[in-house]
């Protein structure tokens, strides 16, 4: 079954595996960012930004994830971009991409907050930065966190797109090490393996915190 | 004169719901709008600490031009608003409801808003409900301690938008006992209510507002024994027989 040889390449594996947890931190990060702002500006309702940030929405979910990393590493290689490199070019993409999950998420979570704590918090004094940092986020949080963590999971098992251009990732690296030793199933099966030590740890603290908010 | 609406207008969509208001309030008034729902009351009030926009008119509040964009947010500081449905903030305690806009609108230290927050809440009734959250007061509670968390702002008037419509009916005095006392001790106040019985022992002032126009205005007693005006011989007649 190849496990010796598995074995041999183990540092090649925790490499790929390495790459792939930078990639999943560096693009939850990033997305989740991304998310908020468009979130924010989409319930803001000015008048042009709306419904750009609308057609930002639509395009970045309703295309393939895969086409838009392709699209964008050769696109700049294309432009001469120069600067785009494939780490770039993957973190660009699936920022863009899960960015848009991650908006409709928030705003989701924003528009559960009824409009009279906005109003409460400005007849107050605070500034939209108060109200929206003291009053509205803070009575998201149980609302957004739980598929705000299903999204990141998603996440996780889609950094594996970024071996198509070379990204040495677990999937890149487990298909270096099939084509010297052969065994597709058992490296695959490691491969997996190693997306769920990334993954189910996401799932156990979300399972615990949502635990500890239905004792509160 | 502190609060001064000049021929003010406003329209949702096509609907003109404010039709040129004019009103004059002078320092310590206690004014009391009455008139049927959808006649703009509300409205009215929300334009004066510019929660809506006006169309056009002009709105004085002690000094800041409330019309104009530029300077309309310096209105907080002299407002404060009590809302018919609470909106207390239901992830903090009624302490933390009072003492947030202290820290970050007024820059308190956090003993020092503590120590203004306790006496605002002492004043309302609820020093020892200071740790509660808001799902754990009745609601008679939860408007005291919102009426707390606008007068920790040292607002110089309230606006009062149907406080206790929210609320049973064996709540209702609590509530009005606090805006009484207030009223005693010389705040401007613009009420909106259907308490009939606050209007007529605590208003300086009684305005009947009917399709977004004030059609009459006076002392209490003159409203409600001599009203001059058939549409609100109308509204009194139906809100006292009921
Ligand atoms: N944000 C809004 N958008 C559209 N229409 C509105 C809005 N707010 C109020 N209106 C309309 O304006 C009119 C006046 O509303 P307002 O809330 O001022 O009345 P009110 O006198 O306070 O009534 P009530 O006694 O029911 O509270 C109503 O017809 C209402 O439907
Ligand atoms: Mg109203």
């Amino acid at each position: 079954m190849g496990w010796a040889g598995i074995w041999e390449s183990r540092e090649l594996l925790l490499l790929g595996f390495w790459f792939t947890v930078i990639l999943t931190v560096v693009t939850i990060i990033t997305s989740t960012v991304l998310g908020f702002i468009v979130a924010l500006g989409r319930t803001a309702h000015i008048p042009i930004l709306g419904p750009i940030l609308r057609g930002y929405l639509e395009l970045f979910r309703g295309t393939p994830l895969l086409i838009q990393i392709l699209f964008i590493y050769f696109g700049s290689a294309y432009l001469n971009f120069t600067g785009v490199t494939v780490f770039a070019a993957i973190v660009i993409a699936m920022t863009l991409y899960y960015g848009a999950y991650v908006s409709e998420i928030f705003r989701a979570g924003f528009e559960s907050v009824p409009y009279g704590q906005q109003e409460a918090g400005r007849s107050l004094g605070l500034s939209r930065f108060h109200v929206i940092r003291d009053v509205i986020v803070p009575q998201t949080v149980t609302i957004v966190r739980p598929p705000l963590v299903g999204q990141y999971i998603s996440l996780v098992k889609g950094t594996a797109l970024a071996s198509v251009i070379g990204y040495a990732d677990l999937v890149r690296q487990g298909q270096g090490i099939i084509d010297r030793i052969g065994s597709p199933f058992a490296v695959f099966l490691v491969v997996a393996a190693l997306y769920f030590v990334i993954s189910y740890p996401m799932s156990l603290i979300e399972r615990h915190l949502e635990k500890r908010t239905l004792q509160a | 004169m502190i609060v001064d609406v000049k021929d003010v207008r406003k329209s949702f969509g096509d609907v003109e719901v404010l039709k040129g208001i004019d009103l004059s309030v002078e320092k310590g008034e206690v004014i009391v709008i009455i008139g049927a729902s959808g006649s703009g009351k509300s409205t009215l009030l929300r334009t004066i600490n510019n929660l809506e926009t006006i169309d056009s008119g002009e709105i004085w509040v002690d000094g800041t031009a409330v019309h104009d964009p530029k300077a309309a947010h310096n209105v907080h500081r002299d407002v404060g608003m009590v809302f018919q449905q609470f909106n207390l903030f239901p992830h903090l305690t009624a302490l933390k409801n009072v003492t947030l806009a202290l820290r970050r609108v007024k820059r308190m230290s956090k003993d020092e808003a503590e120590k203004v927050a306790m006496e605002a809440l002492a004043k309302v009734g609820l020093a020892e409900k200071a740790g509660n959250y808001p799902q754990q007061l009745s609601g008679g509670q939860q408007q005291r301690v919102a009426i707390a968390r606008a007068l920790a702002m040292a607002p110089k008037i309230m606006l009062f938008d149907e406080a206790t419509s929210a609320l049973d009916p064996e709540l209702v005095g609590e509530v009005t006992k606090v805006m009484r006392d207030l009223a005693q001790e010389g705040m401007t106040m613009l009420v909106v209510t259907h308490e009939m019985g606050f209007a007529r022992d605590t208003a300086d002032r009684v305005l009947f507002v009917d399709s977004g126009v004030i059609v009459e205005q006076g002392a209490p007693e003159q409203i409600f024994t001599a009203p001059s005006n058939p549409r609100t011989q109308q509204f009194l007649h139906r809100v006292l027989e009921a």
